[in-house]
């Protein structure tokens, strides 16, 4: 943003405290991811630079605690990611079929009480994390489904639908529908139609709440400390119960391993997000 | 004319605005069938859970079954003066009913909620009890210990006669049903839940307030810059958006503890000494910068969208017709924003008010708030019933803020990424 030749002084300095706040912000953001990173390689025990770290000696760094993450004695890494990344899979699979469908219907324009559903839809994302899990947590202990993996993936379902909802019915907003009505007067059946014609035109929203779908499963603590056993323990409760107990290097590891994680997956939604948009430019 | 076009037939011989309208209820109910398996599955695993929540609050049986007796011979009491021989003859053969089962324990701390000193005399009475002979309970009820003659026990027992109560709300709110029935607040000292309502409507509000400072000045850079630059810039935004809240909750824990690297920094300027390192994590500061640093893409997000739709032609129009800077951006670009401004700030609000990790994990006593409470009440104490009846309250208040947003922004503009 050059500023034009003729500007006046004093709004010379304006926009330059102007750029100047807005790196701070930015700092602000973005830099306390950063200081995972190079704590997470200590050598020693403890949680600060040392002073060695401070003159980058190589002695000063290792990989022990990424050596520890993995093959650490008693190690509950393992058993954590196995299960996080099996409740994660089978929570979006759930949220993107009841997800999609509710999407396209609400997105007809024939569908009755639109904003009420979408509103009640809606709503597990909206009432605080705390509440949906004290009444799941009182609905999976009922029907015996406590401590089980099934329980923790109906649970994240709920909390990961109106993520697909949102992304599908965003998607759909700009979607063609005489495409759909040119692929019937063909003689295309309406199952037929879907895969073959609606799916690939919204797959990138699909796929980016399905993205949204994974990350709130993955990342999900306060309803899974209600309803885990110690057979169902994921990486949030582990890092959860490490945070709370003592903070151990072995964790800053984990979360590098999660940053590095949460890039890709930016990514990944970013590509996709501007692929959607250049579809729906051309369906228009 | 009217009639003719009335009159048109479709193909099969059926009038046309006729089969219009079954085409159109067939529609009707195709889209709900769409929607129907979610609704349903979130009707049964969640819309009544939390009503059963409802129910749990309000439900006070416990006691009202384990004394039946008791309460049926009560019934004629005028609770003015200590109970007749029949009252102590019913409560002497139910709590008889209740130490062979070993359920006493449970009856004394849910009395001892109602009034001090419960659990005591109930433990002599259930020693004493055995070696009682027949007739004449008062008496030897009241030998066991004095607070047995006394009338306010027994009229605590049977404060809590009804099935249904609503006292859990009212301890949520620092207040009791007092021994003559009214509604009183409880000792000044003793108002822990009032301030726990205070200082997270304080932090939720304070921190909605942060976020929208910080995140006016970034949106609109974002908005402005040309796309190439403002692309790389957004990854600064949707970073922290994607990462999972425990590691950003946990370097927050590294910056902020006393030999972290903002005490170092603020030791090595010199604002204070070495050994006097103020202590920014375990209380109400730590919960406030980590829950701004965490939200602030949620305002940022949705202010950004709005920014984005707005022509900067307008601000030079602005100009051009004589306003400074300045008043071009208070009179123009501002009040265009305000959709922004108020969807962000709901959000950021909403979500704020029911923070539980983070206040959890860098909050310690003093940084809690309303939603820590109900976890301690459903993991320590046991008193679910408090639980849901606080949760409740949050939740009443999350969801009239919610119905402000739809007014407002409508959910099927909320924009994500």
């Amino acid at each position: 943003m050059a500023l034009p030749k003729y500007t006046e002084p004093h709004y010379r300095i304006w926009h330059y405290i102007y750029l100047f706040i807005c790196a701070c912000v930015f700092f602000f953001l973005i830099a306390p991811l950063f200081v995972i990173f190079p704590l997470s390689f200590n050598a020693e025990e403890f949680l600060v630079f040392s002073d060695g770290m401070k003159r980058l000696d190589p002695d000063a760094f290792s990989l022990r605690w990424y050596h520890d993450m993995v093959y650490g004695t008693k190690n509950p890494w393992g058993l954590a990611a196995k299960n996080s990344i099996i409740i994660a899979f089978f929570a979006t699979i759930g949220s993107v079929i009841l997800g999609t469908l509710a999407a396209l219907g609400l997105s007809s324009r024939y569908m009755p009480f639109k904003g009420l559903i979408m509103a009640a839809l809606i709503s597990p994302m909206i009432v605080p994390l705390i509440i949906s899990g004290v009444a799941i947590f009182f609905f999976m202990a009922k029907v015996g489904l406590a401590a089980t993996h099934l329980g923790i993936i109906l649970a994240h379902i709920i909390l990961g639908t109106p993520f697909v909802v949102i992304t599908v019915t965003a998607t759909l907003s700009g979607f063609d529908h005489s495409v759909t009505r040119a692929a019937a007067s063909l003689g295309s059946n309406p199952v037929n139609t879907f895969m073959k014609i609606t799916l690939p035109l919204i797959l990138p929203g699909v796929i980016s709440g399905a993205l949204f779908a994974f990350v709130t499963s993955f990342d999900e603590v306060v309803v899974v400390l209600f309803l885990a056993g110690l057979d169902n323990t994921t990486i949030p409760i582990q890092m959860w119960t490490g945070l709370r107990e003592q903070l151990s290097p072995t964790i800053l590891a984990v979360a590098t391993c999660l940053i590095l994680l949460s890039t890709l997956i930016l990514l990944t939604a970013e590509l996709l997000r501007r692929r959607s948009e250049r579809i729906r430019g051309i369906s228009r | 004319m009217s009639k003719e076009t009335k009159q048109i037939l479709s193909t099969d011989g059926i009038p046309l605005e006729e089969s219009l309208k079954k085409a159109e209820k067939k529609n009707k109910i195709k889209a709900f069938l769409l929607v129907c398996p979610l609704l349903l599955f979130l009707i049964i695993t969640y819309v009544f859970p939390i009503g059963e929540m409802l129910f749990r609050s309000v439900d006070d049986k416990m006691v009202t079954n384990m004394l039946p007796k008791t309460y049926k011979a009560m019934e004629n009491w005028d609770g003015k003066d200590l109970p007749e021989e029949d009252v102590f003859k019913a409560f002497y053969l139910d709590y008889k009913i209740l130490v062979e089962e070993k359920r006493h324990g449970k009856l004394a701390t849910q009395l001892n909620y109602e009034k001090n000193g419960f659990k005591s005399i109930l433990k002599k009475l259930a020693r004493k009890q055995k070696k009682f002979e027949e007739g004449n309970y008062k008496d030897q009820i009241t030998k066991v210990h004095k607070r047995w003659g006394q009338v306010d026990y027994w009229r605590a027992i049977k404060r809590r006669a009804p099935a249904y109560t609503y006292s859990k709300y009212l301890k949520g709110v620092d207040m009791y049903e007092n021994e003559d029935g009214k509604i009183v607040q409880v000792p000044e000292n003793r108002r822990i839940h009032k301030l726990l309502w205070m200082r997270t409507l304080n932090i939720a509000l304070g921190v909605t307030i942060l976020c929208f400072f910080m995140a006016y000045p970034i949106a609109h850079l974002l908005a402005t810059l040309p796309m190439k630059y403002s692309n790389l810039l957004m990854i600064c935004v949707l970073l922290p958006f994607w990462t999972s809240l425990l590691v950003r909750t946990a370097s927050w824990m590294i910056l902020l503890q006393q030999q972290g690297i903002v005490n170092d920094f603020i030791v090595w300027i010199g604002l204070v000494s070495d050994d006097n390192r103020p202590e920014m994590m375990y209380n109400k500061t730590g919960t406030f910068v980590a829950m701004t640093q965490i939200l602030l893409p949620f305002m940022v997000l949705p202010l950004y969208s709005v920014m984005k739709t707005i022509s900067p032609s307008l601000m030079r129009a602005g100009k051009s017709l004589g306003a400074t800077p300045a008043i071009a951006f208070f009179k123009v670009y501002f009040p265009l924003t305000i959709p922004g401004i108020g969807a962000g700030c709901l959000l950021v609000f909403i979500l704020a008010i029911g923070y539980y990790i983070t206040p959890a994990l860098v909050g310690g006593a003093s940084g809690t708030l309303i939603s820590n409470q109900i976890a301690y009440h459903m993991k320590e104490t046991l008193d679910w019933s408090f639980a849901s009846a606080m949760g409740l309250m949050l939740l009443a208040g999350v969801l009239a803020i919610y119905w402000l947003y739809n007014k407002l922004v409508g959910v099927d503009n909320i924009k994500l990424g």
